[in-house]
């Protein structure tokens, strides 16, 4: 089946069979490896993208499910090079040591990312509750929640 | 002073790549004309295999070949069994393990038939079509059990049993001890199995180049050299036609401390067939694809005075290897063999360990591997002897720590333990967690009759890290020396290039190996390129587990740094004209003390050493340090853990009300990047203690190799964590550091049990199975309950293990 997704910004139009997920077009369909597959039941969040700005596991949305939606992966939060800006969470990874193999980490950004736009000024108990569904192995999750929480009030300005 | 030197919380220099998604893992690569694998693994713990009518995967578009054990060793695909590095014992017993099983499947999960095909999609699609005909065989599945040989897994051994190994430097004393101790002590406890899960499944890729020669296997490993020596050996390709790389790795914790058939099936069909060959395990067949940690008995017994000093100390342990014996699967217990008595100055000690087997997945090195198996007896033992003496748990401990005044001190174990002082971390960890007001809190609570019991658990470890020797090494029989290779190099433009054979997969190594470089020749970590997992890059190398990197790998790239800055001042007073000791290397410049002006910069020095067109008599051109380290000894990093945990009477819930941790690993060289190995370790070690198991039924069924019913810990399971620390560094090596990856797991398992016996102790409960569920804890409280009003606390424990 032809879908046309606008994925970080650009319209792409692609071929897929029916059974193909979203996660599995991004990735190999259109090269985008920054999405993660970490399990093969729903259960690790590594593959969590924005559908319409809201996350979704991506491994739970068939690819002609998107058609005609708006998909932002890793990738379209920050522009890409050497010395470009990273996205408010990213950085605030980045500062807070929110990750150390950096398997989960798009998945887990792109949680948070949708975590902070549906509430802006969350406790730590918020955090942890709305990322759940994102399993890490290597932080124990505490510099994470910092991470977030080092996030909120700056995310406003930024798009997704 | 320049940012970023030793002691810096410097956010790392890997995190750019990973944050953005720009980061290759190995299932990223982009290997065109690749054919993929697809595993066809036995549902069966035990069976005969029987024909494999592999026709209607055959006749699959894009099917390519289906292989089985039998096709595979009759073309001569391997050119020796798959390796165990680790015979414990001279009698140990091994079966021969080919990566394709031949005539019978020993674990679910053992690979009976392997499919090549031209996408990962049709492999999954013809790995089910492929009929096996299984004649099951009774099961081997509790370890007990095995040891009673009552059914031989492996009829050419003509047991179960792969060995037994003892440490017991004076029988006679240990003897003594106990038959004139006040108090003993006698307690018995199970580690479940359990999966390691790092984030990222395994993955390989063989690639050979189009015209013969080299093959460049990519791995998800953490052991990116060891495995090219194993690739090797078992598929009998010459190792100078061989390239391991390491991509991105998401995570091992030991899981990808291990040579699997997977990696000598890749490459064995790459070269048979001549294009490139990959594989990406699935979640579900990492379940029993992948090593397991853990799975033993433990018997330990503790021998006290009327004081409360352990005079003795007596462990026994019956360890699961598994269906066979993976890269240093004997071992692992033997890891922790030294450690039964850990921190206290126990003057008796035995010890002594039989591995044997069963039909599941084998066993391996897990986050701590035997050091959280060791700390978790010792831990709960004297947790037991405290309550038998009605001491606090604080209390015991601190009559048994080894003295700080002591070290070196000289273990009844057989180690030197470099430096400790034990009793400060306690203190601390009891402030953090605020003892005292939590007790005022649990009495009151307890005094009221609510429901909802608060316990505190502390733990006290050491653990020996920096593995490791080579002599020591040798002394255990494991294959492999402990050094590690690092070579600092300045290149013309004053740039620094490390190349280290420590393989990174989370560690943040380019950080911290850039601030031990950057803190030496002062100059700024981002000037320093660190380059690892690649065997073309740096070919020699020991690889990353055991907490070795930084008192091995990181005190090699010090010292090769040493040498560069050595032949640097060489260099630069030949050109100065001056003495080399009148020579000091100041933010990057090489001056001439007392006068300053006469000075070179030290890229001024390597250009020429690079250009080597004045340089001393004899000198060699280019400035470069290269040095492999072998340590003198293991590091003994400790500290204390302290938990409060609230548990629910009604429903046996647990809850991690607080958790605080005080270690010492000697000098920091990042303390941010420390206490990220702590937090990660911690919840690994209370997952243990709480959710964690490999749930296996009679039959040899893995009930949860997935990650719906196999319960890692998410964020909304565990707090965030107080961390304080000491600093006592290691005179062992020149840096003073210790090791820091397994700490948090090592502590964390007991602390929480700890916690909770402690909460329960009023039922008169004196034990928790692990992982303590809530049914679990609620099977506990009931059988005690029905215990004490048979007749006493006294039956309680014997109810409670029965109830087990």
């Amino acid at each position: 089946m032809e879908i046309t997704l606008t994925v970080n910004g650009e319209e792409v139009t692609g071929d897929v069979e029916p059974r193909v997920l979203l996660v599995h077009h991004l990735r190999d369909g259109l090269g985008l490896t920054g999405t993660n597959v970490g399990c093969d039941t729903s259960s690790c969040g590594a593959c969590t993208v924005l559908l319409d700005g809201e996350s979704v596991k991506s491994c739970t949305v068939l690819a002609v499910q998107a058609d005609g939606h708006e998909v932002t992966t890793i990738e379209g939060l920050a522009p890409a090079g050497a010395n470009g800006d990273l996205h408010p969470v990213q950085r605030a990874f980045h500062e807070q040591h929110g990750l150390q193999c950096g398997f989960c980490t798009p998945g887990m950004v792109m949680a948070a990312v949708s975590l902070l736009k549906e509430n802006p000024n969350p406790t730590e108990s918020d955090v942890r509750m709305g990322l759940e569904g994102n399993l890490c192995r290597c932080t124990g999750y505490h510099n994470i929640v910092k991470a977030v929480l080092a996030a909120a009030g700056q995310t406003q300005e930024v798009p997704a | 002073m320049t940012a970023g030197v030793i002691g810096d919380r410097l956010p790392r220099k890997e995190d750019r790549r990973l944050v953005t998604g720009e980061a290759r893992y190995i299932d990223d690569l982009a290997i065109p004309g690749a054919l993929w694998m697809g595993m066809v693994r036995s549902p069966f713990a035990h069976a005969r295999i029987g024909s494999v009518d592999a026709s209607a995967a055959l006749a699959m578009p894009g099917v390519r070949h289906v292989f089985t054990g039998a096709d595979l060793g009759d073309q001569g695909a391997w050119a020796n069994a798959m390796p165990c590095a680790w015979p414990v014992t001279d009698d140990m017993k091994s079966p021969d393990h080919w990566p394709v099983a031949v005539d019978k499947a020993c674990y679910m999960g053992d690979i009976v038939a392997v499919v090549v095909a031209e996408d990962r999609y049709t492999a999954a699609d013809a790995v089910d079509a492929v009929v096996v005909d299984y004649d099951p065989l009774e099961p081997v599945v509790d370890i007990e059990d095995a040891a009673e040989d009552r059914v031989v897994i492996h009829e050419d051994l003509g047991t179960n049993r792969s060995y037994t190994w003892t440490l017991s430097p004076d029988p006679d004393a240990v003897e003594r001890a106990f038959a004139e101790a006040a108090h003993t002590v006698r307690e018995r406890y199970r580690h479940q199995r359990l999966i390691p899960v790092a984030m990222e499944p395994r993955g390989v890729a063989a690639v050979p180049a189009a015209h013969g020669g080299e093959v460049t296997v990519y791995s998800s490993t953490q052991i990116p050299h060891i495995l090219k020596v194993m690739l090797a050996v078992t598929c009998g390709v010459p190792e100078h036609k061989l390239r391991v790389i390491a991509p991105a790795v998401g995570g091992g914790f030991g899981s990808k401390l291990d040579t699997y058939a997977e990696e000598f099936l890749a490459l064995a069909l790459a070269t048979r067939l001549g294009v490139p060959v990959r594989w990406t395990e699935t979640r579900s067949e990492a379940g029993v694809g992948t090593i397991h940690g853990r799975g033993l008995v433990q018997d330990i017994e503790l021998a006290a005075d009327a004081e409360g000093h352990i005079t003795a100390v007596r462990a026994r342990l019956l360890s699961d290897m598994g269906a066979y014996l993976q890269l240093v699967t004997p071992g692992i217990p033997i890891l922790g063999a030294f450690l039964y008595h850990g921190v206290y100055d126990v003057p008796a000690y035995h010890f002594e360990c039989t591995g044997v087997f069963t039909n599941r997945t084998p066993t391996d090195a897990y986050r701590g591997a035997g050091r959280p198996e060791a700390t978790y007896a010792l831990e709960r033992a004297v947790d037991s002897l405290a309550r038998r003496m009605g001491l606090d748990p604080a209390e015991i401990r601190r009559r048994n720590y080894i003295p700080p005044d002591r070290f070196p001190y000289s273990s009844s174990g057989g180690l030197t333990y470099d430096s400790g002082n034990y009793e400060p971390t306690l203190d601390r960890a009891l402030e953090l967690i605020g003892h005292d007001r939590v007790r005022g809190e649990q009495a009151r609570r307890r005094a009221a009759g609510d429901t909802r019991h608060l316990g505190i658990g502390v733990a006290t470890y050491v653990e020996m890290c920096g593995l490791a020797p080579s002599r020591v090494l040798a002394s255990l029989k494991y294959a492999a020396g402990g050094w590690e290779a690092a070579t600092v190099r300045v290149l013309p433009t004053g740039v620094v290039q490390v190349a280290s054979g420590a393989t990174p997969h989370g560690q943040g190594h380019e950080t911290s190996w850039a601030q031990i470089v950057a803190d030496k020749l002062g100059i700024d970590p981002d000037q320093v390129e660190v380059l690892h997992s690649d065997t073309a890059v740096v070919p020699m190398g020991m690889d990353t587990y055991g907490s070795r990197s930084l008192p091995v790998g990181g005190v090699a790239v010090a010292l090769a740094t040493d040498e560069v800055i050595a032949k640097a001042k060489r260099i630069a007073a030949h050109q100065l004209e001056c003495a080399e000791e009148d020579l000091e290397l100041v933010e990057g410049e090489l001056r001439v003390r007392g006068t300053p002006s006469k000075s070179l910069t030290l890229q001024a020095v390597a250009f020429e050493a690079f250009s080597a067109h004045d340089l001393p008599d004899g000198m060699a051109p280019n400035l470069v340090g290269e040095v492999t380290y072998d340590p003198p000894n293991f590091t003994f990093p400790f500290g204390t853990h302290a938990a409060v945990v609230e548990v629910d009477e009604e429903t046996g819930r647990v809850e991690l009300l607080d958790y605080a941790a005080v270690d010492d690993c000697g000098v920091q060289i990042n303390p941010m990047i420390v206490e990220g190995q702590l937090h990660g370790g911690i919840v690994q070690g209370a997952a243990q203690a709480l959710w964690e198991e490999a749930a296996y039924d009679a039959d040899g069924t893995l009930r949860n190799p997935t990650l719906v019913d196999y319960c890692v810990p998410s964020a909304a399971e565990v707090p965030s964590f107080r961390l304080d620390h000491t600093v006592t560094p290691s005179p062992t090596n020149p840096l003073g550091v210790k090791g820091i990856g397994e700490a948090g797991t090592i502590a964390a398992t007991p602390t929480v049990i700890n916690a909770i016996v402690d909460a329960l102790a009023p039922l008169g409960i004196t034990d928790v199975p692990m992982p303590a569920t809530p049914e679990r804890v609620w099977a506990a409280i009931r059988s005690a309950r029905e215990a004490g009003a048979a007749g006493g606390a006294g039956q309680a424990q014997g109810a409670q293990e029965a109830a087990r």
